[in-house]
């Protein structure tokens, strides 16, 4: 028995009216978890880094797994923090045009950090 | 539903979920309030943060979200750090001159704190997500946990920090 217009193929996908499911809660959860071992390892190389001159510090963070650490950890906060900063502005603003507005300056803002990070954290890697 | 049309919502925040009914006055059909939007003002808002004591759990949450804002804006020290590394020397050096200044290590302690707030904060989210921990005293747990630890967890960073310069 059919209780809404919805049809079965659409109940199947479960994406809803936004058509993104429950793809940004999963998202969310996922960046988490990987963000804790991720977090303590970005805190591990920063600390390893302290007090050292440029040449060491330089050195550290060429390493390739220091590199990849890093990439992840950079990796996983830009999209959790995308996430994060588009419920608060969903839940704060309600005009839609400051809203949409507000929606794309976070994306722009991740990417722009997310690759600038990632390119230094490869130059850096790769040598100058 | 005509007439009283009954609103359930969830108090962000708050952690509980309150139903309240609304009774709108017998005079506005709710079609012609929908049509002039007089409904917007006969329809009550969910009470809002300043109504409620502040509770533990609820202080918990807004620093959940308030560090998560933090961090946010907080990437740009680490991209700025990294960039500056990436460019050569005498940038990273200048950068390491500000984060080693009395205000930049001040920023710094706040961002590490905010981050291992986050991160236990996080923890917390992720244990209620397997559906346990939503007792009233392990709710209470849970938010004195994460504060503790954060601020533990904190201190042993900077101690490791003092003692590996």
């Amino acid at each position: 028995m059919q209780r809404s217009m919805e049809t079965p193929l659409k109940r199947v996908r479960g994406l809803g009216s936004a058509h993104a499911g429950t793809d940004h809660f999963w998202k969310q959860r996922a960046t988490a978890l990987a963000g804790i071992p991720l977090t303590i390892a970005f805190l591990v190389i920063v600390l390893s880094t302290v007090g050292k001159d440029f040449a060491t510090v330089k050195a550290t963070l060429a390493h390739p797994l220091v590199a990849i650490l890093m990439l992840l950890f950079v990796l996983s906060s830009v999209i959790h923090m995308r996430i994060g900063m588009q419920v608060i502005i969903e839940d704060y603003v309600h005009e839609e045009g400051p809203k949409v507005l507000l929606l794309m300056l976070n994306t722009f803002f991740a990417i722009a950090v997310g690759l600038a990070s990632a390119f230094a954290i490869l130059k850096l890697a790769f040598g100058a | 539903m005509q007439g009283t049309p009954s609103l359930v919502g969830d108090l962000p925040h708050c952690g509980i979920a309150q139903v309240w009914v609304v009774k709108l006055s017998p005079d506005i059909e709710l079609e012609e309030a929908m049509a002039d939007s007089k409904l917007e003002r006969a329809r009550p808002l969910s009470p809002h943060l300043q109504i409620y004591k502040p509770a533990m759990t609820m202080v918990m949450s807004v620093f959940h979200r308030l560090t998560g804002v933090a961090l946010y804006g907080g990437t740009l020290f680490l991209a700025a750090w990294l960039i500056a590394a990436a460019m050569g020397k005498g940038s990273f050096e200048a950068v390491q001159w500000v984060y080693g200044s009395l205000l930049g290590r001040l920023v710094l302690l706040g961002f590490s704190w905010a981050l291992l707030h986050h991160m236990l904060g996080g923890i917390r989210h992720l244990i209620w997500d397997t559906g346990r921990g939503y007792g009233v005293s392990e709710r209470a747990l849970l938010a004195r946990l994460t504060l503790i630890g954060s601020l533990v967890l904190t201190v042993l960073v900077w101690v490791a920090a003092y003692m590996v310069r």
